[in-house]
């Protein structure tokens, strides 16, 4: 009885579309971002000097016009930083300010800190740096020649993949790649640094990982942890921009604080943010794979070649998981895979929603395309041949089982919801007599692993306060980009007392009140984070409970806590008087709550074990018509289905997919990154570097959750939705690679890169159009 | 010395001491810290700081939404504006644009929201039922990284549906009038660096006595000047409040359109004569930057990428230029000389541009490639305007943008071209004689190969477009007609 009622309770709670809990603030302006934060008295402004040289010795730093700048107070070089010039996440390859060495353009040289924004960028432009030129590495392809990597190469083996491909009836072999991409969060990079007693410090930094922003300060100014306090309430757009990136920034402000004595800013400009910041790495493929005459894949062979930049950053997880999800939904046979971090002279790649899942997925689907025209049927049948099994063929590479395969099921689901086979070939008819423009459709797709590659950041804490008026405070270790964390978690401890959502309040990360926490990354915010703070209130809930139990007589576990009313057998109290009941009680009525992933492990060196709790599944299917004159393209329908498990706020998860589809469009359609002879990006700005604007939304967009329950225990059975649905929009890319096959009676395959951008999509159409005379 | 009057949630608001290149943005979030419009960029093309400046036009009041981030503030002089914090009711209630954007989950992580907010706003305030193509022009200029955009057009299609907050337009322009002024009270700003004259021969005697002066009208690209090269403007002369350029003239030879009148409005005024230009003009920058900037100041900047001259060129523009009380005229293809350099003296402006009527017997077609539809800078822009004489070109102009230094007409190919048969031989031929009219450079947006094989493709378009045997419809040409 019990468990059916709660079963119940949870059932509808987890499904309610309540607003995101800032909705009303964000449509009033009245949200606060870290630059809208009243500025204390004296406050300064950085802007930073920048390489312009891709690969150089510094000979001379000339500051003295800077200095002498009106407004200026002072600057900031590498010599000023009291402890450790570095910032990297894992690897200390990450200057804060370069010393006698820089490695890309844009590279932060030094910092000038003036009275007002403006007068510190104006004095930046008076610096006189010299260099001496070095050779410079600004390409995969150079770079992997030269093998000039930022981590030693990585190696998956299952099987004898070169045997496989040997006894294979079939086989082919080729090259792909896909470009990076920029996170384009809409609030720039931003710290506020400001110093308080006893040497400790206060930062407000838009951060994804708050922890680690304390530690690096720490470290850059060599103190101790527990001097430095980091405080974020929301991020406008991380996207994993902010995940480690943030921390030279965050460095930067606390160096200029710490030796000027004054709370500093460092706001960047648009430009500066990217030409400073990290992107999605490009990636580069070999591939080599054998398979039977219907298609199925017998063994791969594959090079993954990742642009990782100057320096290490997150590129060797990003690569580990793009190594683990070159297999998306699909069993491979032997394989064989080797993976290489190369280092070049541009920025440092990082974190971008997906984390290298989208760039390994994306080539096993260009091969699975292949294959497909090469043997004449339609892609869709031989994805099918290739889906992992449900009792066999259900090891994943690095031998993880999968055990909760929905993706025939979904997919079957999909193809029948978006009438796939009948617009297939409506879309055959009309290019038979379309003169001009072709129509592609395609169908993709999605396995995603949720969990961090590295098991021990699969933990995270929570804090819930219950106030003697009945209101409740959370706080937990995630951070709030935008992806409704907080809405979701106050969801789950207004679930948990049996209270109105009004009542309970979520508040900024807060360093001092959760420790030690992981980043906002992985998707893993709310699996980590809800089940913490679940974890806490639960605690308090217990407390209550027990109370009730010696008042009244009943058992604990009679006691029911649903509709701002504490319920026992023949007796029931508001949940807000229960609470003044417990003060006066002496009840303790806050406490703190702590969850970590069960059943996880992964030895890096072997890249083998079960490093995933469990996997999201979903599918795309896109409609597209392309000009083969000019390569223009318009996406013509989108229909989704995707497993967010039991959606805890279904609003906020379709939110999320349809989002994170638009975003996976953008990268692999109109997001192009361009960087000169010199290394120079010069794509750092909207001007230049086009995401998705409204008219790129389908007219016909249809997203729907696939009803399921995650078979393992997560916060409400739900299932993570950050990342997985950004390899959704495959399907646009192979829907233009269909519409340009078409032109070859879908024989030859067109060799499309990513991004397609028209230029991109007209080559392919040159090529096949000169191999088909 | 003057004070920069304009009025803020219903007050007036009087500025003595103005900086003349501060922006509205910076005066909101660093002068009043009212920090709700948002900077995502600073130079006009996320809309972050979107917010809406109210004007009187002849008997009403235009809302209209522009970029704050680039709208220097001494231009709000006789305006109104308002902003995300505008627009709650005095009980604290939200306006029904916000409210559907609550209802709706247009809001993810809420930074660019607030520009989101007044973009809806004016769209709210000037289409009573605005459907998809509305709300995607009206939105254009907004970038938002989290949605995906579709609750955000769930939220415009349903912001109707909400009880009409209380009109206070009549209020508005009582105030409004009480700012006017009149011909002769121009703003001349106390640093001496700002002059906003309200006549046209006041502003030609302003030019000649501060020849380097920098002439400002919507502050699209000079605002770009200050917030990204960083660029000090002794002298700013503002033509926003010269009546007269504001004008459009409209004769049966042609349409005159002053130096001051926007991009919204002679967009409007060309495409009612020359409708193939229509979507080129949707697709020209946003609403916003549209709003602001003028379809002269495009010309007078005369960007090789600027999108409007080889429309204008193509159809005969003619410029009439000003030079203290002399007044000269030239075909707008003649203004310019190389690498944004044309032949204007120091001293001397654009008055206004003459285009011709439109006639009949004139085929035309602008295409523009670009990487994204929306608010891109053209990796081609090309315009097309034939005359066939039964199956002979009688006459073609082709004039293309992004192809050369300068906005330039393909002066081999049209002499190939004229004369002869318009059919499929005569074009491929053409097609090849395109190479010889220029020499595109590689850059981000486009490498010179594909500039050069997309032009002559889009030629061969216009062809299938305007063969006398069975012309193709645009739908068959443009995947953007394609219904979808």
């Amino acid at each position: 009885m019990e468990d059916r009622v709660k079963q119940q309770a949870r059932e509808s709670a987890a499904g309610t579309s309540v607003p995101h809990e800032s909705a009303v603030l964000h449509v009033a302006g009245e949200a606060t971002y870290v630059d809208d934060i009243p500025e204390l008295v004296g406050t300064c402004h950085i802007a930073l000097g920048l390489s312009t040289q891709a690969h150089a010795r510094i000979i001379s730093i000339d500051l003295d016009a800077v200095r002498a700048a009106p407004g200026v107070v002072g600057v900031i070089v590498a010599a000023d930083i009291p402890g450790h010039n570095d910032c990297g996440p894992i690897i200390h390859d990450d200057p804060i300010l370069a010393d006698d060495l820089v490695q890309f353009v844009g590279q932060p040289v030094f910092a000038a800190v003036a009275t007002s924004f403006t007068a510190a960028r104006k004095a930046v432009g008076l610096a006189r740096i010299e260099y001496e030129s070095l050779p410079a590495v600004l390409d995969v392809a150079t770079g992997k020649s030269q093998q000039s990597w930022v981590l030693p190469p990585m190696q998956l083996r299952r099987g004898d993949a070169e045997q496989a491909l040997k006894s294979a009836a079939r086989k082919m072999q080729g090259h792909f790649s896909v470009g990076g991409q920029e996170q384009f969060y809409l609030e720039g990079q931003i710290s506020y640094v400001a110093p308080k007693e006893d040497g400790c410090f206060h930062l407000w930094c838009s951060t994804q990982h708050p922890t680690e922003m304390q530690q690096v300060v720490a470290h850059a100014l060599d103190i101790d942890f527990n001097q430095v306090l980091v405080e974020m309430r929301r991020m406008g757009g991380g996207f994993g921009g902010k995940e480690s990136q943030s921390a030279i920034f965050a460095c930067i402000t606390a160096v200029a604080a710490y030796r000027l004595r004054c709370p500093v800013k460092l706001r960047l400009d648009r430009d500066d943010d990217m030409l400073i910041t990290g992107k999605r790495h490009g990636f580069e493929f070999e591939y080599e794979v054998g398979y039977d005459d219907t298609g199925l894949i017998q063994g791969a062979k594959i090079e993954m070649a990742a642009q990782a930049g100057f320096s290490a950053d997150l590129t060797g997880p990003v690569v580990t998981r793009a190594v683990c999800h070159f297999d998306n939904a699909y069993y491979l046979g032997d394989v064989a895979i080797d993976a290489y971090s190369v280092k070049t002279n541009t920025q440092s790649n990082t974190a971008f929603r997906g984390f290298g899942g989208p760039q390994g997925a994306i080539a096993i689907e260009y091969i699975i395309d292949n294959i497909a025209r090469e043997l004449g049927k339609d892609p869709q049948e031989v994805r099918k041949v290739n889906f992992y099994g449900q009792d066999e063929r259900n090891t994943t590479p690095y031998g993880q089982t999968v055990r909760d395969n929905v993706i025939h099921e979904l997919v079957a689901e999909l193809e029948s919801s978006s009438d796939y086979y009948a617009r297939r070939q409506a879309a055959a008819v009309f290019n038979q007599t379309s003169p001009v423009l072709r129509k592609g459709v395609a169908i993709t797709p999605v396995k995603f692993g949720i969990s961090f590659n590295v098991v021990h950041f699969n933990q995270a804490g929570a804090l819930v306060h219950i106030y003697t008026d009945g209101t409740v405070l959370v706080n937990h270790g995630g951070t709030e980009m935008g992806q409704g964390l907080h809405t979701k978690v106050s969801q789950v401890v207004a679930l948990e007392l049996g209270i109105d959502i009004e009542r309970v309040r979520a508040t900024a990360n807060d360093t001092s009140k959760v420790a030690n926490t992981s980043a906002t990354a992985a998707s893993t915010g709310s699996d980590l984070n809800g089940k913490a703070a679940q974890d806490a209130a639960r605690h308090i809930r217990n407390r209550l409970a027990t109370l009730v139990a010696e008042q009244h007589g009943v058992n604990v576990a009679d006691v029911e806590f649903a509709d701002n009313m504490v319920n026992w057998g023949s007796g029931k109290i508001p949940f807000r008087e229960l609470v003044v009941q417990a003060y006066e009680s002496r009840v303790q009525l806050w406490s703190d709550g702590f969850y970590k992933t069960p059943g996880l492990n992964w030895d890096r060196d072997a890249m083998q074990g079960s490093p995933f709790y469990y996997f999201a599944y979903g599918a795309a299917v896109s409609e597209v018509v392309v000009d083969t004159l000019t390569g223009e393209w318009k996406l013509l329908q989108a229909d989704i289905l995707h497993d967010a498990g039991n959606s805890i706020n279904p609003a906020i998860d379709i939110g999320q997919i349809e989002g994170a589809y638009i975003q996976g469009m953008g990268w692999l359609t109109s997001e192009e990154l361009c960087w000169n002879e010199q290394g120079r990006l010069t794509t750092h700005a909207p001007s230049t570097y086009k995401i998705p604007t409204i008219t790129d939304c389908p007219q016909k967009f249809t997203t729907r959750l696939y009803r399921n329950q995650n078979v393992e225990d997560t916060i409400l059975r739900s299932k993570a939705v950050g990342e997985p649905p950004l390899l959704l929009p495959f399907s646009v890319f192979f829907a233009i690679r269909d519409a340009i096959a078409s032109l070859s009676d879908n024989r030859i395959n067109p060799p499309l890169r990513a991004p397609a951008t028209p230029e991109a999509i007209l080559d392919a159409i040159d090529a096949i159009r000169a191999e088909a005379k | 010395m003057d004070t920069v009057r304009f009025i803020l949630d219903g007050k007036l608001v009087e500025i003595d001491d103005v900086e003349p290149t501060r922006s509205v943005l910076q005066y909101l979030r660093e002068d009043l810290r009212r920090t709700g419009s948002k900077e995502g960029c600073a130079e006009g093309d996320c809309g972050a700081c979107t917010v809406v400046i109210a004007e009187l036009t002849g008997d009403g009041i235009r809302y209209r939404a522009v970029n704050a981030c680039i709208q220097f503030l001494p231009t709000l002089d006789g305006k109104a504006l308002f902003t995300v914090e505008s627009l709650k009711a005095a009980d604290g209630s939200l306006h029904p644009v916000q409210q559907s954007m609550v209802d709706y989950h247009g809001s993810q992580c809420g930074f660019c929201t607030p520009g989101f907010i007044m973009s809806m706003y004016a769209l709210y305030k000037n289409n009573s039922a605005p459907g998809r193509g509305d709300i995607d022009d009206a939105l254009s200029g907004n970038l938002c990284r989290c949605t995906g955009y579709r609750p955000i057009i769930e939220a415009c299609l349903h912001m109707v549906d909400y009880p009409a907050p209380q009109d206070n337009d009549q209020d508005l322009r009582k105030q409004l009038l009480g700012l006017r002024r009149a011909a002769g009270q121009s703003l001349e700003l106390e640093r001496g660096r700002y002059y906003a004259p309200t006549s046209v021969d006041e502003l030609a005697s302003l030019c000649q006595q501060h020849p380097s002066a920098q002439i400002l009208a919507g502050g699209t690209d000079v605002g770009l000047w200050v917030t990204k090269q960083l660029r000090e403007l002794p002298v700013i002369i503002y033509l926003g409040n010269v009546s007269e350029l504001g004008q459009i003239k409209s004769s049966r030879d042609n349409i005159e359109i002053g130096a001051a009148v926007t991009l919204s409005d002679a967009g409007d005024a060309i495409c009612a004569q020359y409708p193939e230009f229509s979507e080129m003009f949707r697709r020209f920058a946003s609403v916003p930057v549209r709003n602001a900037g003028t379809l002269v100041g495009n010309i007078a900047n005369g960007s090789p990428i600027g999108d409007s001259m080889p429309v204008l060129i193509a159809i005969k523009t003619w410029v009439r230029l000003r030079h203290g009380d002399d007044v000269r005229e030239m075909a707008l293809e003649d203004l310019y000389l190389d690498y944004m350099k044309n032949v204007m003296q120091a001293g001397e402006f654009i008055e206004a541009i003459e285009i011709p009527a439109r006639d009949e017997h004139l085929e035309l077609r602008c295409y523009k490639l670009s990487k994204r539809f929306d608010q891109d800078i053209s990796a081609v822009c090309a315009a097309f305007a034939l005359r066939l004489d039964g199956d002979t070109v009688n006459e073609i102009r082709i004039a293309l943008g992004g192809m050369a230094a300068i906005p330039k007409r393909a002066l081999l190919t049209e002499k190939l071209l004229t004369g002869g048969k318009w059919d499929e031989s005569s074009v491929t031929a053409a097609m090849g004689k395109l190479a010889e009219d220029f020499t595109p450079l590689s850059d981000m947006r486009a490498s010179a190969d594909y500039r050069g094989r997309a032009t002559a493709n889009l030629l061969y378009r216009f062809y299938l477009e305007t063969r006398s045997q069975q012309p193709l419809d645009s739908e068959a040409v443009n995947v953007f007609a394609v219904p979808g």
